[in-house]
């Protein structure tokens, strides 16, 4: 490969309990594009994330970004993460909650400024988050996120419970991003989201059952779209299983 | 430590309080209310009062802050804000002396009320210099602030932080002189009484009330709740873990 991948998981293994809820992965994500991490709900993709964010307790293995281990004090300007739920102060403005985070990245004045306008929340920007709706906090959450401009921005779930259009308005803007060379991984558990996405990382039990290109997954599974191919590849896995 | 990074936290905590009236009313107004319910209770004993009030002026701000911090923390914790702080280049002790800071402002408005209501109002007479009466009362302040801050890692809900209150403040209000002198406790419990951080405060207190003269024992104490405040904030940094299960 002639571009080294932005992160690197090498035989990733996190207990929860006695229960290893992620056994053993490994996988990469390249730079500049966006990764698509799908799977239903507790397969582990919210932990995956976390690994890879540093704030994951993990029991073995590794996982490097940009060349350095996860959670490094030289990435914390350098990883955006959006968590599911929106983390950031309800009893505070928009504009409250971005100068705040700004301040303590250290990031220049005009950076949350920027961020409202790629957010677009200029319209509310004095308003407290609280009273905001739910689609317009996850847009504050990720308008902190993208206050460093960071180079690699992981976010978990971030368009669960918005309407169509705003989805589709979060994509485009998530291409933008990636466009400009930040590298950007999605969770989702609606596939057909897959299809925005530049390569797919299919999860299931705590495991990769698939790495590919959207196009490449439709044709190695003779799908047409990606849930099938979801549905082929457990059926697969189980048959060899037997 | 970064300065500008502990005051942003310092200020947004500030904000954060001015928007909530009731609560900023409440931590403001409650020990004056209390103050005069316990001298309209010595209506005709002054001398009372005077026994009663200064180490209730070190007890109340300690309880509020306690409380306030305690619950501010935790939702802090359970917002996914405090992950989202920890994850950038935000210093544990940048959190914490944050907080301390405005909380310890919020403590001081506080007791320069307090002071004033029953150094003023309320005829309340030590021996000691009356700024100090204030000292005690911030410092105090900021001692409940700092094991807020520390019993907050403990709790999971807002029902337990608030259980915390009777739990870990109440044995000290009860063992630390001001219902039996801390001398005559019984054996065990005098040595229990000592090495809990209100009965200096209340020992500061009943300084000021006897003797002019801050040189016998009055900084001793001060020095002592002091220690007990850093070393609690120091307990709070270990409780704030960048990875967690």
């Amino acid at each position: 490969m002639s571009t080294r991948a932005t992160v690197t998981v090498n035989r990733l293994r996190v207990r929860r309990g006695r229960r290893y809820v992620i056994p053993d992965l490994s996988a990469e994500i390249r730079p500049g594009q966006i990764t698509g991490l799908l799977g239903p709900s507790g397969c582990g993709k919210t932990t995956l994330m976390r690994a890879i964010v540093g704030v994951q307790k993990t029991h073995g293995g590794s996982v490097e970004i940009l060349g350095e281990p996860a959670g490094s004090p030289s990435l914390r300007r350098r990883v955006g993460y959006v968590t599911q739920a929106p983390s950031v102060y309800g009893d505070l403005t928009v504009r409250e909650n971005l100068r705040f985070f700004a301040a303590v990245l250290g990031v220049d004045r005009s950076s949350p400024e920027g961020a409202l306008a790629t957010v677009g929340l200029s319209d509310v920007a004095d308003d407290v988050v609280a009273q905001l709706s739910g689609g317009q906090r996850s847009r504050v959450s990720l308008g902190v996120a993208l206050l460093s401009r960071p180079d690699l921005l992981i976010l978990d779930e971030p368009t669960v419970g918005l309407d169509p259009v705003l989805r589709r308005q979060l994509w485009s803007t998530f291409a933008d991003l990636a466009s400009e060379g930040t590298t950007v991984m999605v969770s989702s558990h609606v596939m057909d989201e897959a299809a925005r996405c530049d390569r797919l990382l299919l999860m299931r039990d705590g495991a990769l059952i698939a790495d590919d290109e959207p196009q490449a997954l439709l044709a190695q599974t003779s799908t047409s779209d990606v849930e099938s191919a979801f549905l082929a590849l457990v059926e697969r896995e189980t048959s060899r299983g037997d | 430590m970064s300065l500008s990074v502990t005051l942003a936290i310092a200020r947004r905590a500030l904000t954060q309080l001015r928007r909530d009236h009731r609560t900023l009313a409440l931590m403001l107004m409650v020990p004056c209310l209390l103050l005069s319910l316990l001298w309209w209770m010595f209506d005709r004993d002054e001398l009372d009062f005077g026994r009663f009030g200064p180490p209730l002026l070190a007890m109340f701000p300690f309880i509020v802050m306690f409380l306030v911090t305690s619950v501010a923390t935790l939702r802090e914790r359970a917002s996914g804000t405090l992950e989202r702080l920890l994850s950038m280049p935000m210093r544990k002790l940048d959190f914490l002396v944050g907080y301390s800071l405005a909380f310890g402002a919020v403590a001081l408005v506080q007791a320069l009320l307090a002071v004033g209501l029953t150094v003023g109002l309320l005829g309340l007479e030590i021996a000691g210099p009356i700024w100090a009466l204030a000292v005690v009362a911030v410092i105090d302040a900021v001692l409940g602030a700092a094991l807020g801050l520390f019993v907050s890692a403990f709790a999971e809900t807002e029902f337990q932080a608030v259980q915390f209150m009777p739990a870990l403040v109440l044995p000290q209000v009860l063992l630390c002189g001001l219902f039996v002198p801390r001398r005559s406790l019984p054996d065990g419990l005098d040595l229990a009484s000592d090495l809990l951080p209100l009965s200096y405060a209340v020992d500061a207190m009943q300084k000021l009330q006897t003797s002019a003269d801050l040189s016998s024992g009055f900084w001793t104490d001060l020095a002592v709740i002091l220690g007990f405040v850093i070393g609690a904030i120091a307990l709070g940094a270990a409780t704030l873990s960048r990875r967690t299960a």
